[in-house]
């Protein structure tokens, strides 16, 4: 132990470049290591490997199919429901008022009818459209409505073998 | 600016030495906590989006996670392969099983389906197939909530 006089005044000198370089390092390293992660959020399909059994349903779905041909780089080129086609600038768009046509009040107790859905689809189709689809013809939010809000319209949804 | 020679000697220099310790140490403990793995969400993967989907609720049981690649590879547990591959085959086999033992049986588990958005639907449905082959029944097809 070293013991001596000390009879100056003792300055003590704080070096911040240091300090200030490290702190920048962090800063830098955490803005780099930010992640904004979108949620995300499921369509609940049951599809059971065999087909069901003959439930015993009193009313019989009304089946529905949904014909989705590719172009050649998989984009949507035509979109037909049971052989009407959806024509327009957004055929996503027309089949959700076809759907919402054929169940103005939804789905469940209230409801006129019970829809099943098939889906056809090319190949080599991008899958987007599918979801697309699935978001159309499953339901919709009402405007004003909270985020739980959602009129469901059609939730039998089932898929055909895919065409080559 | 000191002109004249210091004969005193500093003895009371702040040592920077732990303060850089300390900071590292920081570093240290977030780069262990910044997730980087791509087990469940493989940033490969982008999912189609969608205005109505049902945000999943919390549940102690974990489900299967399968996710497709634009260009129809499967990724299981962090490891990419073929749908049409033996070792995919099997490992769905085995999850099946481990799967099964928890939720009752292979019936009950929830299937979420990440598929990129540029995947074919045809691949799409053949891994979907490829599930209700090892007697999945349950599937949530995933996607970006607008």
């Amino acid at each position: 132990m070293k013991v001596r006089s000390r009879d100056k005044n003792d300055k003590i000198e704080l070096q911040m470049t240091p300090m200030i370089d490290i702190v920048f390092q962090l800063l830098v390293f955490f803005i780099m290591t930010f992640n904004v992660v979108k949620k995300e959020g499921d369509f609940n399909i049951l599809m059971p490997g065999k087909p069901a059994d003959a439930t015993l349903t009193e009313v019989a779905p009304t089946k529905l199919q949904l014909r989705m041909t590719a172009a050649g780089d998989g984009s949507l080129a035509s979109m037909t429901l049971n052989d009407v086609s959806m024509a327009g600038g957004d055929p996503f768009q027309a089949l959700h008022q076809d759907i919402r046509g054929k169940l103005p009040n939804g789905s469940g107790p209230a409801s006129d009818a019970d829809y099943e859905i098939e889906i056809k689809c090319d190949y080599g189709l991008k899958y987007e459209n599918v979801i697309k689809a699935i978001n159309a013809v499953n339901g919709y939010r009402p405007p004003g409505g909270d985020e739980e809000d959602i009129v469901t319209l059609i939730d039998k949804i089932r898929f055909a073998a895919p065409v080559k | 600016m000191r002109l004249h020679k210091e004969k005193k000697s500093e003895e009371f220099e702040p040592d920077m030495t732990p303060m850089i310790d300390i900071v590292f140490q920081l570093i240290a403990f977030f780069m262990v906590l910044v997730n980087f793995t791509k087990i469940d969400a493989d940033n490969r993967v982008d999912l189609p989006v969608s205005s109505i989907a049902k945000p999943p609720g919390k549940s102690d049981k974990q489900p299967l996670m399968l996710q497709m690649t634009e260009d129809g590879q499967v990724i299981l547990a962090g490891d990419t392969m073929a749908v049409e591959s033996q070792e995919f085959d099997s490992r769905l086999f085995r999850e099946s099983r481990r799967l099964g033992a928890i939720w009752g049986e292979a019936a009950n588990v929830p299937v979420v389906v990440r598929g990129h958005m540029n995947a074919k639907t045809g691949d799409i449905q053949e891994l979907i197939t490829k599930c209700q082959s090892k007697s999945f029944q349950l599937f949530r097809l995933r996607a970006k909530i607008k």
